[in-house]
């Protein structure tokens, strides 16, 4: 008894040496329903006993209630997760899957395949070590198939199993594997994809997909699984110079000051030197902890805390790098940027990005072009709508440090956040900062803003008229620059008609330029309150996000957003310039309030209802709120 | 783990081992607890004294070394834990001097809900749902680590590692995508985050996480004669005065242990001699049922896991 027990616990002890020492990697797996996607994947969990007892109960009952395949196991309803998924017979996430196989341990990203979901598919795609591609024998290379190994290549995502599935169907052809491989092999031959291998499978039987099937003597390859322990995962992160981006300072007391973070690239020891970026400060590494371990040197995928030998400023966003190799710093980047929401992406508009640890404000400059990711064409384009790839320039609000995403994922890759819903709209990937970036600097002129006020005797502000078409903007602000102007004030009026007759005549009135034409006066404003001058602004301007931007742009108490508030019935009753007849009309596109949203401001510094006053006395009201904040003097 | 103190950099040539893939899962939770700490304004861990948050507990530990953990513990206490859970929490919390925040729906406790009159989906709704909405809602916390994990249960496989509540509701169609390493647990008005930071383990690697590392667990995970009874194919443990047996039920002695942990009305043991750790893997790798089956809340109804999350349940 105590021997048995004894050589139980060795049989154990064995068993997690060896589990425990696999390497983990991340695997995502392309193509749709059609193709059998998820017969594979059931297959798969199936076969390496991922699938438990009880699990396949549940499977079974689901076969009879709602398989296609006449009460045989359903493989595809293994990985249908939402109720309503499996009512649509579609998957619409990017699912995540265990298996373990005799030599690694894989989490597989089942990404969906249809096209409204490359924003999915590139989820997935973002963490992969390796992917299978899979097509239809029938079907072979398809529209989706090089989509797929399009977002693939682009993702830097190099390594690809074709599975060739459904080989039952064309009566296990070895020509028409053939014709398949030849053709994807030729697609992939224009793309970065470094490593092919294809295998003919038929995942309802099982053939080829842990043993090689005697269906197909003529395959001299492995087996699928077999192909997947087999494939290299890509380059080893821990060759490149030394990167650790900065999480947070552990700072437990006055003694210990530890820099902590997950080390993007490289390998580091005690006694190293390294640089802290942007501030390109140097120190030498004092201790290196691994958890609460420490240890003598520590590489890529590795979380650490550091101690350095000297006290330096090091914060949330900094990366510690290799002092021969540092990364660069920049706030002007060419990058393509994949759109995952409803609302399109629109240039001119500013939104937040994550990039590593470190978060900025980043303004997308006009996109260059679109992707079209069937035939990989460049479309022009003015906004980018969801699912769509395009490059663009993006100009952000202070220099990151960063590295060209084919350098690294980790200082390369960066989300965009909305700034109102907090939501993640957008995914890119850094190509390169531009030249202007590094060359164009900030000229200092001693005559400044204060210097320039002072000799108007006046404090310089936007008075920011928003509101419908016909509210009363530009009435009630020639009001207010009248009484302005009779108390000695150096004024300027920007209307939204008078600007569009000049500076910018070249735009319309979509979405994406109404953002342009906001985002340029918005500039002309700053440029006017550093003139010295109190400038009044009657746009509609409709949207939170570009008069949240025309307020930043300027110091904080610069500001006063005016919400001339008239109901839609009452501004288009009025309709002094007939835009809402020729709106209802459809003879004018996009016009605010009809086909077009207006987005109320939700804290104006005035809210004027144009119901109860009339427009002397809202200048009135704007005057006193103009008085109180000591723009003009005491009344 | 030594073998990795000795590695040097490329800067001198010589070869690195790679990581493992417990390594590699304990490095990325460690990861997304730094990120949320530095991001969000007040975080909390949730604290289900289950061997998930033992792991998860051991982790954030880890992560913030050798300082305290930057936030507090929050056990929504049904009042119907097994006893030895609670005696497991109070040691815990008082061996590490860690921050603990014990919460119980007063409302539900007066108006008696209990698993037995009220059905496991109502009271679950009460004393698990509510109370934490309740407790999380008290102290302001916009962000909530708990230890599930994506190999639990199919609703699951498809959870992001940050997820986004509003009003405490789970919106599949709202969840953000989840890039590389990069996580938004950015909130506005009404919303919250949940965290689950051993979202890629599963069952196994957090067992063998556990005996490597030699995390303390309750001892109820381990084989050991307790009174049972036979219900719904498993068998429901009599920790206290307050079990109610059906009419032909009756208890009796057996050996048994449990593979999931909460209320002991509601978490079925399985027949079992596995009295210690190794013990428990060996019958863990011949095993051929999923964890959650002991969990009669998951069946009362088709979906209901989805449900549940939809409704706020962690």
């Amino acid at each position: 008894m105590r021997e048995g027990a004894d050589a139980s616990a060795a049989e154990v002890e064995r068993f997690v040496r060896e589990y425990s020492a696999k390497p983990l990697v991340r695997l995502v797996i392309c193509g749709s329903v059609d193709d059998g996607k998820s017969t594979l994947i059931g297959r798969l969990l199936h076969e390496s006993k991922a699938l438990l007892d009880d699990q396949r109960a549940a499977l079974e009952a689901d076969s009879r209630a709602l398989g296609t395949r006449g009460g045989d196991l359903d493989f595809a309803l293994v990985t249908d997760g939402l109720t309503a998924e499996r009512e649509q017979g579609i998957t619409i996430d990017v699912a995540y899957r265990h298996f373990t196989t005799a030599a690694r341990a894989f989490i597989l990203a089942d990404a969906p395949g249809h096209e409204q979901y490359t924003r999915n598919m590139v989820t997935g795609a973002s963490t992969a070590d390796l992917a299978v591609v899979l097509v239809d024998a029938r079907k072979g290379v398809l529209t989706q198939t090089r989509r797929h190994t399009y977002l693939l290549s682009l993702l830097g995502v190099r390594r690809v199993v074709l599975a060739v599935n459904k080989m039952d169907l064309v009566a296990y052809s070895r020509e028409a594997f053939q014709r398949i491989e030849t053709d994807y092999r030729e697609f992939c031959a224009k793309l970065d994809v470094a490593d092919v291998t294809c295998v003919p499978i038929a995942a309802v039987h099982g053939d080829n997909v842990v043993a090689r099937s005697a269906a197909m003597p003529w395959y001299s390859g492995q087996a699928m699984l077999a192909c997947l322990d087999a494939a290299p995962t890509g380059a080893d992160l821990r060759a490149q110079p030394f990167r650790l981006p900065v999480q947070r300072i552990i700072r437990p007391n006055q003694d210990f000051r530890g820099v902590a973070g997950m080390i993007a690239g490289g390998a580091v020891c005690v006694g190293d030197e390294v640089t802290v970026m942007p501030s390109a400060r140097q120190s030498r590494v004092a201790a290196i902890f691994v958890g609460d371990r420490p240890v003598g040197g520590a590489s890529a995928g590795q979380s650490v805390t550091l101690t350095l030998a000297d006290e330096l400023d090091v914060g949330r966003g900094d990366v510690l790098a290799d002092p021969g190799a540092p990364p660069a710093t920049a706030d002007q980047f060419q990058a393509t940027v994949v759109w995952m929401q409803d609302r399109p992406l629109l240039p001119g508009r500013t939104y937040l990005m994550k990039l590593g640890t470190q978060t900025a404000m980043a303004t997308v400059a006009p996109l260059k072009y679109k992707v079209n990711v069937n035939t990989l064409e460049h479309v022009a384009a003015r906004q980018l709508d969801l699912n769509e790839i395009g490059v663009c320039d993006l100009e952000l609000s202070r220099p990151v440090v960063f590295e060209p995403y084919s350098v690294s994922r980790e200082l390369g890759g960066f989300i965009l956040i909305d700034r109102l819903t907090n939501d993640t709209v957008g995914a890119g990937l850094l190509h390169f900062a531009l030249r202007r970036s590094q060359n164009v600097r900030w000229q200092r002129f001693d005559v400044d803003k204060r210097a320039r006020a002072a000799l108007k005797g006046q404090k310089p502000c936007v008075v920011w008229f928003t509101g419908l078409s016909g509210a009363g903007k530009s009435t009630i602000a020639n009001l207010v620059e009248m009484r302005l102007h009779a108390l000695g004030c150096h004024t300027y009026v920007l209307d939204g008609d008078n600007v569009r007759h000049g500076l910018n005549k070249d735009l319309g009135f979509t979405e994406a330029d109404r953002v342009e034409n906001i985002r340029r006066v918005a500039e002309l404003s700053r440029l006017l309150v550093d003139a010295g001058l109190i400038v009044l602004v009657a746009f509609i301007s409709p949207f939170r996000a570009e008069r949240r931007m025309a307020r930043e742009l300027v110091e904080p108490g610069e500001f006063f957003e005016v919400f001339v508030d008239a109901p839609l019935q009452v501004a288009e009753a009025r309709d002094p310039k007939g835009l809402y007849k020729k709106a209802r009309a459809g003879e004018l596109k996009n016009f605010t309030g009809i086909d077009s949203p207006y987005e109320r401001p939700e804290q104006p510094e005035l809210h004027i209802d144009t119901m109860t006053a009339a427009p002397v006395q809202a200048a009135e009201l704007i005057l006193e709120r103009l008085r109180t904040a000591g723009v003009i003097p005491p009344g | 783990m030594t073998h990795t103190e000795t590695i040097a950099t490329p800067r001198s040539g010589a070869p690195l081992p790679s990581q493992t893939h417990l390594q590699r899962l304990e490095a990325e939770s460690i990861h997304i607890m730094r990120e949320v700490a530095a991001e969000c304004r007040r975080p909390v861990m949730l604290y289900s004294i289950g061997k998930d948050s033992s792991v998860m507990l051991h982790l954030a530990r880890k992560a913030f070394f050798p300082g305290n953990l930057p936030f507090p513990l929050l056990h929504v206490d049904t009042t119907w834990k097994f006893r030895e859970m609670i005696a497991f929490r109070d040691e815990t919390a008082r061996r590490d001097g860690l921050e603990l925040i014990v919460h119980t729906n007063e409302a539900g406790l007066r108006d008696g809900i209990n698993p037995f009159d009220h059905g496991s989906a109502l009271y679950t709704e009460v004393m698990k749902t509510q109370a934490l909405k309740q407790a999380l809602d008290a102290h302001g916390f916009d962000a909530a680590f708990g230890g599930a994990r994506r190999d639990e249960e199919k609703s699951r496989a498809k959870e992001r590692v940050v997820s986004v509540r509003s009003q405490h509701r789970w919106d599949p169609k709202r969840q953000r995508p989840e890039l590389w390493r990069l996580y938004n647990a950015r909130t506005t008005a009404g919303e919250t985050v949940r965290i689950f930071p051993l979202s890629n383990w599963t069952e196994l690697d957090v067992w063998l996480y556990i005996h490597l590392e030699r995390i303390p667990v309750v001892p109820l995970y381990f084989a050991k004669p307790r009174p049972v009874v036979r219900r719904a194919g498993g068998w429901i443990m009599v920790d206290d005065d307050r079990m109610r047996l059906d009419a032909g039920e009756r208890f009796e002695l057996r050996k048994v242990r449990f593979r999931t942990l909460g209320c002991y009305p509601l978490s079925a043991g399985i027949e079992s001699d596995a009295e210690t750790l190794p013990a428990l893997i060996r019958e863990m790798l011949t095993i051929r049922t999923s964890e959650r089956q002991g969990r009669l809340i998951d069946h009362d109804q088709p979906s209901s896991m989805e449900q549940k999350k939809r409704d706020g349940y962690f």
